[in-house]
């Protein structure tokens, strides 16, 4: 009996460091349930609810018109940040006097509440789709470029000077050299940027816009509906986290290119 | 049983598996060796072959898989015993503190008065040669300098069993010599028995009261070379005949274990 | 010293350039009033004192979350690190934590916890805990197994490991730790500040948008830029001086 159930213990460890994301998912679920419990149905919709509910949104039109709104802000902030963050981290990267003046402007740049910057993008740019872009590349361009300067600081000086042993040029030591050994850290810097410039697109639609997901969450904070609130919120987080693990297997894969593709 | 026994630590049949997710390694043995009180003794043995998991199963730092060992006739526990000092292979010193603290450490956590500690640190930074370094941070020396510095942390508890783990692995030819020659020193003042595992032939031969050759890996003891050396011996001895002849004798009893390692598929 | 001057520069002539553009009317201050306007004005606010309860609240939240997150966030790691069961399974929540929008649960904590101080707070303190906690980790991951087998040969108690080889060894990534919490701290008690809360320096600044008062309203933004960069160079030279001690770069 004992051996029993100590064998079962041992199964069901090994279960669980095989497929932790999907044990930590009902954890969560289960803690939810048990949170509702708690405080009741003013602060909280149970999980099935929720999920239920949010399948009833997506099947209205209107919903899926404030997705499109926040999905192109989105989509054009991230490329802003994607595209300026790596300007400004191979510039720097590749000349060492200019990152040393200014990395320490960069590092502020990263510990600034940048919510409080709002009401300067939206005095300039005025309340609409150029605002909450805006506001979604503020908080992205800031890691891509640090991680990218630091990816570059951070390649071995011994591969620079093997590539000017094999006479390599300039353009072809930054293309063969630089870029593949920096690429796995540059990664990183995507993902983290995207990662926060969804939450600043959503944070600029809460404040400066009539329209998309973040709108729909600041009216629905306002009229306490928490029906809206909650399943919002679940589709963000649905999303931000199947796209951040995706971007996180890929991040692994680039780190070590030894392992095929189908590992876990 | 008799505290005096000329036996100080006696392995009867220790081995070491090693169990973890991806199997089962057969590291050591069955080992039986018995180190007599005060002798100088050494184990050489290829790569991987379970030198250093044969330390740390002396020192209880890990539990044998089977077999007993005993430390002046008591059998270890589980926690390392009172009189037992190891240099590791790898660097263990504090990042975080100068050398004189790090000497000190465990010192200052013993019932040792201010003047005894501060007169041991004295010494020990004389033996290692580290005066000057007192105050240095490890990152600020060199991989030789930093294992002197755990030697002397050890020496400064003045143990009566001193465990060293290939101590002189980071340090050139010259500074082997000498360091060898410190280490004759410390032993015959202190009168400690000392284990020194060693992959060089050459130091082991010219240290060492008995010298084991281990077999690849799982390890086991081939066999136990005296070296009838003197008490009173220094590095000089390398340029005595007999020194050729045990060094060589170890050798022709690891060169077919080295290769044995290196390619453990071929057997 | 060359590139002091030179900070100094990238500084100064954009804020130069600002201050010309702004004069000349070339934007207006309805936008964005000149540099030194806005200075001026920060002087007047801290002379004044008008905002000095906002200030004092938004302070104490942001000292509350972070004091909190590190306490929690190094005895979580270090108990996590032990189990390795708990560890494995809170690994995925770790790596996409900061990837999920938590203003979004601010409304709820609203509901749940009132009106008052404590939804700022925790939400400070949950985005600050969790890299709190994965500094530790991380810390606790970079300690050599020979310290361990060190501190047994030296006879040292689990807690005297803890205490004086385990935790000073980690001390480098609990700092990083440390310097994130703060940041996070910051940039949470603020958002919340301004998503839905009446006191604090993000409910002035909002107030102060709402009303077009941008004699108000800038020099506050300022005054949280200030404050964020100074703690964290602070921080910053802090740790160097503790790296440098040590000899690592
Ligand atoms: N903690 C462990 N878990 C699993 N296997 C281990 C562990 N420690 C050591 N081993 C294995 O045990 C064998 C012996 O290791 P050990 O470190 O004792 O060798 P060694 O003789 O000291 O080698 P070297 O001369 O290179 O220091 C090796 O095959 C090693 O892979
Ligand atoms: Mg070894």
């Amino acid at each position: 009996m004992a051996l029993a159930s100590a064998a079962g213990a041992r199964m069901m460890r090994r279960t669980i460091y095989a497929h932790p994301s999907l044990f930590l998912v009902i954890g969560l679920l289960c803690l939810w349930q048990i949170a509702f419990w708690l405080v009741g149905r003013d602060a909280l919709l149970p999980p099935l609810e929720t999920i239920l509910y949010l399948a009833g949104l997506l099947q209205t039109a209107r919903f899926w018109g404030h997705i499109a709104e926040t999905g192109t802000a989105f989509v054009i902030a991230l490329a802003i940040s994607v595209v300026a963050g790596l300007a400004i981290g191979l510039a720097l990267g590749l000349n060492r006097m200019a990152a040393e003046v200014f990395e320490p402007f960069l590092l502020a740049g990263n510990s600034v509440p940048k919510i409080a910057l709002y009401p300067i993008v939206l005095l300039i740019f005025g309340i609409g789709m150029p605002a909450k872009i805006a506001f979604g590349a503020i908080h992205g361009v800031v890691p891509v470029a640090i991680f990218t300067l630091t990816a570059c600081s951070n390649v071995p000086p011994i591969l620079f000077r093997a590539a000017a042993a094999m006479r390599l040029t300039r353009w072809d030591t930054i293309r063969s050299v630089l870029l593949p050994a920096a690429l796995p850290d540059i990664f990183s810097g995507i993902r983290i940027g995207f990662s926060l410039t969804l939450i600043g697109t959503i944070l600029g639609e809460m404040f400066g816009s009539q329209r998309g997901l973040g709108y729909l969450l600041m009216t629905a904070i306002g009229l306490q509906n928490i029906q809206v609130i909650m399943s919002v919120t679940l589709l963000l987080v649905l999303v931000a986290a199947t796209v951040n693990t995706l971007l996180l297997a890929q991040d692994r894969r680039l780190r070590n290119p030894a392992t095929p593709s189908q590992a876990p | 049983m008799d505290p005096q026994s000329p036996i100080h630590v006696s392995l009867r049949g220790v081995t070491k598996v090693f169990v973890s997710g991806l199997g089962r390694t057969h590291a050591l043995g069955p080992i039986d060796i018995d180190l007599r009180r005060g002798e100088f003794f050494a184990v050489v043995g290829p790569s991987g072959c379970g030198k250093s998991t044969l330390l740390d199963v002396i020192a209880a730092l890990t539990p044998p898989s089977q077999g007993a060992v005993t430390f002046e006739g008591r059998p270890i526990g589980n926690t390392v015993p009172d009189g037992v000092g190891v240099v590791f292979q790898e660097n263990a010193c504090f990042p975080w503190l100068n050398v004189a603290d790090n000497i000190t450490f465990g010192l200052r956590r013993q019932p040792v008065d201010k003047t005894e500690i501060e007169q041991r640190l004295q010494y020990a930074l004389q033996l290692m040669g580290l005066q000057d370094f007192a105050h240095a941070f490890p990152s600020q020396l060199s991989g030789g300098m930093r294992q002197r510095v755990c030697i002397a942390r050890t020496l400064v508890m003045q143990p009566r069993l001193i465990l060293l783990d290939e101590p002189f692995g980071a340090l050139d030819q010259q500074t082997r010599l000498l360091m060898g020659d410190e280490l004759l020193r410390i032993w015959r003042a202190t009168g400690a028995t000392v284990l020194l595992i060693t992959h060089a032939l050459d130091e082991a031969a010219m240290l060492a009261d008995r010298v084991a050759v281990m077999s690849a890996r799982p390890g086991r003891i081939l066999e136990v070379i005296e070296t009838g050396w003197p008490r009173e011996r220094d590095s000089q001895i390398v340029s005595v005949p007999e020194f050729g002849a045990i060094t060589a004798r170890l050798w022709t009893l690891l060169r077919a274990q080295s290769m044995q390692a290196l390619r453990p598929e071929a057997v | 010293m060359r590139i002091a001057l030179y900070r100094l520069l990238a500084v100064l002539l954009p804020l130069a350039l600002l201050e010309i553009l702004c004069r000349d009317r070339f934007i207006t201050p309805l936008t964005l009033p000149a540099p030194s306007q806005i200075l001026l004005g920060l002087w007047a606010v801290i002379e004044k004192g008008t905002f000095n309860a906002a200030i004092l609240k938004t302070l104490t939240n942001v000292g509350l979350a972070f004091v909190l997150s590190v306490v929690v966030g190094i005895t979580t790691g270090a108990a996590i690190h032990r189990a390795r069961l708990l560890r494995a399974l809170l690994e995925p929540l770790f790596s996409t934590y900061y990837a999920i929008p938590i203003y979004a649960f601010y409304p709820l904590f609203i509901v749940v916890f009132g009106l008052g101080d404590a939804p700022q707070v925790l939400i400070g303190f949950m985005l600050a805990v969790v890299s709190m906690i994965v500094s530790t980790l991380a810390g606790l991951d970079s300690v050599p197994p020979v310290l361990g087998k060190t501190a047994l040969v030296l006879q040292l108690g689990p807690v005297e490991t803890v205490r004086s080889v385990t935790l000073p060894y980690a001390a480098p990534y609990l700092f990083t730790g440390v310097k994130l919490a703060v940041a996070y701290a910051f940039i949470g008690v603020i958002g919340a500040e301004f998503i839905m809360s009446g006191t604090g320096l993000g409910y002035e600044i909002r107030f102060a948008y709402d009303n077009l008062d941008n004699n108000v309203m800038y020099p506050l933004i300022l005054l949280i830029l200030l404050i964020a960069i100074t703690v964290n160079m602070s921080l910053d030279r802090w740790e160097w001086r503790l790296r440098a001690r040590r000899g690592h770069g």
